[in-house]
Parts: C-alpha cells; sequence; structure tokens
C-alpha cells in the first residue's frame, strides 16, 4: 500500500512550485545585511578602499608623471637630430663622408628646421692657445685646448647664448678672418672678460680677435672649453676638410621627419654613410616611464586589493557564523539554499563595490593633490575611475563565494538549533 | 473529500552516528485533518523535535512517507520543498528567531519575499496579520522593545501572514511566563477557531490541555495517539 503510493507517477500530484525571491527583495535585503552592522561594514570596506584606491593612485601617478616627463623632453631633446660622420674603418682614415660646407642652406631648406649648424674639430697640429705675446713665468699662459671650426648657425643650433660680443657671420667664413669665439671655460683660461678692445689670443703663432664669449649652450656641452674659429678660416689655415657633426634644432614633432631626410639633404649619393641622432619617439618614452611606476606600484595595489579581499572574505565568514540562527530562520520560511547564498554574495559584492567606489574617489584626490604639490597637470584615464568600483566589486564578489557556500550549507534544522 | 493536511505512513528517521544508528522517528503513522489542534507531547529526547522537522519539510524521513495536503513530499526536490515550506507552512519558534534589527514590520514581511505573494498584496497582508495577534500599535518597533510575548506574538503574525496550511509551532510559550504563555496560547485558540490547522510540540501540560488532540511519544515511537 504505501509503496504504491510512493511510486505513484508524478503528473498525478499538483505542480508544487519551487521557492522564488524576487531579485529586488534580494538587494534589500543584502542592503538591510549590510546596514545591520554599519561599524563593521566600514571596517570591511575599508580593505578595498585601500586597495583600490591604491591602483587608481597608482595608474594616475604613472599617467601624470609619464605626460609629465614627456613634457619636459620635448621642450629640448625632442628637438635635437643630430647628423655625424663616421670616421673610416681604420680610424684617422678621415671622415667617411665629406659634410658639405652649405649643409646648413641645404638644412634650412627642410621644412621643420629652425636651425641648423655644422662644426668640427680642427687639427693645429699640437699648437698651443696663448692670450699674451709674452711669456710669464710665474704663471701658466700656454693651454692645450680643443679648437672647434663652426658654421654661422651653429649658435642658435645648439640653443646657446653669449655672454659678451657676438657670434660670427657668413661674411667672416667667407673672408678666413681671424676671428674666434670662446667657451667660457676657454676665457677664464685665457683671463678674457671682454671684448670690446679686441683681445687677441693666439693658436701656435697665429693670431685671432676674440669677437664673443659663449655664456651657455644647451647642446654639444664640448663647445663651453672649447676655441671656435669660422669654418672658412679653418679650411684656410689647417687644411679642415669636412665638419664631423651637424647639430639641428627642429620644430616639436618634427624629429623623425628630419632624421630621414637630414642624410639625403647633406650627402645625396650615399646618405647611409651619415649617423644620425634622434630622439626616442615621445610615445615610446612615456610608455616606458609608465610601465616603469606601474610595475611596480600596481603590485602594490594588487597585494593591497588582495588583502582587502582576505578582509571581506573573513567578516563574511564571521557574519555568517554570527548569523546562522537568521539563515535557519529564512530556510524555515523558504528560501532554497541559493537564496541564502545569493544574499551573502550580493552583500560582499555592495561592499567590494562601495569600497571601489570609495576607493576611486580617494584615487584621484591623491593623483590630484601629487600634482598640485609638484605643479603638474593630473591626467588619468577615464576609464579607471569607471572600472574601479567594478573590480571592486568583483573582489567582493570572489571574496564572498566561500562564506556565501558556507551559509548555503548550513541544515536548516542545525542553523535554527544553534541560532 | 480533500485529502487530510498531514499524513504520515510508517515514518521513520535514523540519524547515523559513527557505527551505530540512533532511531530517532520509528514507524510514526498520524494523520492530521483540516482544523485540527494536535499537541505531540513526551519527554526530551522522544523524538518530537525530529517529527516536527520532519512535518515542517526541514528534515527528510529515511523511511516511509509524508503527505503533505495530499502531496507526496519525498518525490519533491530541495526547491519546491522550500517552495512549500514558504507558502503551506507556518513556524513559530521557542526562541522567536526575529531579526533585532529589523522592525517588528519588516519581521512579518520576511516571510512574504519567499512567498510567491504579490508585492502590492505584502503590505496590507502584514499589517492585517500584525493586528490579529493585537500588535498593530507595535509595527515600527524593533523587536528589542518588546516583551518576550509580544516578540512571540510577532513571530506568530510572521507564521500566519502567508495563510499557510499548517501551523508548527515549537515550545512556543518555552520562553515565556506563565501569564504571557497564557495570552498566546489564548491566541493559538482563536486561530484554531478561525480554521488553522495547529501542531505543537511540547513538554508542558498546560500547552498540551489547549489542545484538543495528543500524540505522547516515547522513545521515538508513538505511545499514544488521540
Amino acid at each position: 500500500m504505501t509503496e504504491a503510493i510512493i511510486t505513484d507517477p508524478p503528473d498525478t500530484r499538483p505542480e508544487v512550485a519551487p521557492a522564488r525571491m524576487a531579485v529586488r527583495d534580494l538587494l534589500s535585503e543584502a542592503v538591510a545585511g549590510i546596514f545591520a552592522r554599519p561599524g563593521r561594514t566600514v571596517l570591511t570596506v575599508l580593505g578595498t578602499v585601500l586597495g583600490i584606491g591604491a591602483l587608481v593612485a597608482t595608474l594616475g601617478v604613472a599617467k601624470t608623471a609619464g605626460n609629465q616627463i614627456v613634457g619636459r623632453f620635448d621642450e629640448l631633446s625632442a628637438t635635437s637630430v643630430v647628423v655625424t660622420n663616421e670616421q673610416g674603418f681604420f680610424g684617422g682614415g678621415g671622415p667617411r663622408a665629406r659634410i658639405p660646407p652649405d649643409a646648413e642652406e641645404r638644412l634650412m631648406r627642410l621644412n621643420g628646421v629652425n636651425a641648423a649648424g655644422a662644426m668640427g674639430t680642427v687639427d693645429v697640429g699640437g699648437a698651443l692657445v696663448r692670450s699674451v705675446p709674452i711669456p710669464d713665468p710665474l704663471a701658466q699662459t700656454e693651454f692645450q685646448m680643443s679648437i672647434y671650426a663652426a658654421t654661422p648657425g651653429l649658435l642658435d643650433a645648439v640653443r646657446g647664448t653669449l655672454l659678451t660680443g657676438r657670434w660670427f657671420d657668413g661674411g667672416h667664413s667667407e673672408r678666413a678672418d681671424r676671428v674666434a669665439i670662446l667657451g667660457p671655460g676657454a676665457a677664464q683660461r685665457l683671463n678674457i672678460t671682454r671684448v670690446e678692445q679686441q683681445p687677441v689670443i693666439f693658436i701656435g703663432e697665429d693670431p685671432f680677435v676674440v669677437i664673443g664669449i659663449i655664456d651657455s649652450v644647451q647642446r654639444q656641452p664640448g663647445l663651453l672649453s672649447a676655441v671656435i674659429i669660422p669654418e672658412g678660416t679653418a679650411r684656410e689655415l689647417y687644411d679642415y676638410t669636412s665638419a664631423t657633426t651637424v647639430q639641428i634644432d627642429v620644430e616639436v614633432g618634427a624629429a623623425s621627419l628630419i632624421a630621414e631626410q637630414a642624410p639625403i639633404a647633406l650627402n645625396p649619393n650615399e646618405p647611409g654613410l651619415l649617423r644620425v641622432q634622434k630622439p626616442p619617439e615621445p610615445e615610446d618614452l612615456r610608455r616606458e616611464v609608465e610601465s616603469d611606476v606601474n610595475a611596480l606600484f600596481l603590485v602594490l595595489g594588487g597585494v593591497a586589493l588582495l588583502v582587502g579581499a582576505i578582509g571581506i572574505a573573513n567578516v563574511t565568514l564571521v557574519s555568517v557564523l554570527e548569523r546562522v540562527g537568521e539563515i535557519g530562520l529564512r530556510r524555515a520560511l523558504g528560501a532554497a539554499r541559493r537564496h541564502i547564498a545569493a544574499q551573502f554574495l550580493v552583500e560582499s559584492t555592495a561592499m567590494g563595490m562601495v569600497g571601489g567606489v570609495i576607493g576611486a574617489s580617494l584615487g584621484v584626490l591623491v593623483v590630484v593633490a601629487i600634482s598640485a604639490a609638484r605643479t603638474w597637470t593630473p591626467v588619468l584615464d577615464p576609464w579607471v575611475p569607471l572600472l574601479a568600483p567594478l573590480v571592486g566589486g568583483i573582489t567582493g564578489l570572489l571574496a564572498g563565494v566561500y562564506p556565501a557556500l558556507r551559509a548555503a550549507r548550513l541544515e536548516p534544522v542545525e542553523a535554527l538549533r544553534a541560532g | 473529500m480533500t485529502a487530510p493536511v498531514v499524513e504520515l505512513r510508517r515514518v521513520s528517521r535514523v540519524f547515523p552516528a559513527g557505527d551505530v544508528s540512533v532511531p530517532a522517528l520509528v514507524d510514526a503513522d498520524l494523520v492530521v485533518e483540516q482544523g485540527d489542534y494536535v499537541a505531540v507531547v513526551g519527554p526530551s529526547g522522544s523524538g518530537k523535535s525530529t517529527m516536527l522537522n520532519i512535518l515542517g519539510l526541514l528534515d527528510r524521513p529515511t523511511d516511509g512517507a509524508y503527505l503533505l495536503e495530499g502531496i507526496d513530499t519525498s518525490t519533491l526536490n530541495e526547491g519546491q520543498r522550500a517552495g512549500l515550506r514558504s507558502q503551506r507552512i507556518g513556524f513559530v519558534f521557542q526562541s522567536f528567531h526575529l531579526l533585532s534589527h529589523r522592525t517588528v514590520l519588516e519581521n512579518v514581511l520576511l516571510a512574504t519575499i519567499y512567498n510567491r505573494m504579490p508585492r502590492s498584496e505584502r503590505l496590507p497582508a502584514a499589517e492585517e496579520a500584525l493586528r490579529r495577534v493585537g500588535l498593530g500599535h507595535r509595527m515600527e518597533f524593533l523587536p528589542t522593545r518588546l516583551s518576550g510575548g509580544e516578540r512571540q506574538r510577532v513571530a506568530i503574525a510572521r507564521a500566519i501572514v502567508t495563510r499557510p496550511a499548517l501551523l508548527l509551532a515549537d515550545e512556543p510559550t518555552g520562553n515565556l511566563d506563565s501569564a504571557t504563555g497564557e495570552s498566546v496560547l489564548a491566541l493559538f485558540d482563536e486561530l484554531r477557531n478561525d480554521g488553522l490547522t495547529l501542531v505543537v510540540v511540547t513538554h508542558d501540560d498546560k500547552v498540551s490541555q489547549h489542545a484538543e488532540r495528543h500524540v505522547r511519544l516515547r522513545d521515538g515511537r508513538i505511545e499514544q495517539a488521540a
């Protein structure tokens, strides 16, 4: 008899609807659970706040710093292109490709070139430089100095300024005038501070009138301790054949183009013989800086987030154990296991999301504060603060899995007895 | 004729305890008709709670069949059993099991969210249930501000808000003094007169006196059923 009833075909039974819980009820129950113990919730959320905050601040600071470096870099290095003619394979065999005397004109024709100038070391056969014809026995008056031949445009190309006097022009070079410009180091050693009275220096036995003294250069610092003479003068007096270095000052953003065009302009037959130094692409550099900063601090942020996740998991687990009675009651009221699991998952996810929102806000504030302190422009990818709550929510979700499963596994009978 | 609210057919529940198994309920037969007021009595350890848990679909018998309103519950899955609990069964516990940080009204509404009650009917139903137990003036109170008797009334309101077929009470007056206990029992009498089917587990004679049927358990066996 009993057997017969138990094995009754199921379709004779009335349909029994399984337990159901509306999403809206699930959310409101979870919110109520969160606000039941506000103090604890705040502490729980703190871990995620720190983790997400660290991540957002890291990404923001890296981006800001990268942007800042590129900004500075633009001002000087990104506008510099240098062309050199490599020495022959057996050094001393002279330059492999001649840099033509009209290098400046050729380069200035290129669109994007602000200034260009050629320079090269002059071989004076070991002659010393002195400023007075009469040797003073008490002091050193003769010096070994680098002698450079330069073209008129070089001063602008190296972004140099003069302390006094003037730079030579094309006329000086064409006439092979015996004039010289001194770097500040050379001027100091030769004890020359003014040029109004046309002081004379001697390179070996050849006199030169000093017409200017350099104050500073932003490129080619070798000029600072050198004696610079016009290219034409060097050619006539010292068999100077070719410049070795061409310094070009280009428009921002034109570096790559000019680096390509300059060798062709200078040596159309065999441009490959000239070597070009151009600045790294700003994009590459910024990426490099960002990845350096990111790699380090993202690890720290990740660790903080992990700690935050463990915090959520821990507190949710404690909360599950404390609320055993409530879980039993809900089961008795008709909650299925999945409803219990869902409630705790939503609670931990919501705490993670709240942590993400607060953390993202704090992270943005940190970026702005650091930028303000350093007078930088704060830069932040818009997706960073937008994704932060999502990352926080995922953290909370993952952290809640184990406690939620523990809660769902509780047997209602035991849960009611324990609670 | 409609099926009885409860029908137990040779129901047994055996708990495994290491190598031996402990029978908590043995070959129990019981029929509770619509409108019955049944007291399950017996000394502690006699299987009263086991029987209540099985009746409340919180536990499954290891043997035998339990039919709730003619539905063989052993063929149901967990989700369906939970669904039946939410719609056909109300629980009243000795320790009330109220959520202390939710208001009286919210505690009663809790029973409606797992029930398929339409949202618009929930609040009126909860308010009506609270008025029914005489707590219409305490709806926004927290349970911590209520007396023991009032708390148990909230629990009863929560149990009846879903209009269950069967109200199960486990030592409902165990945590109450005799005067408030009496008032709770008087409420049970009223509910019973309204047609509610009641099964009360107790070891208190004063409680069982209110019931018209008594099931006495000893060592897991039904000793006497009237």
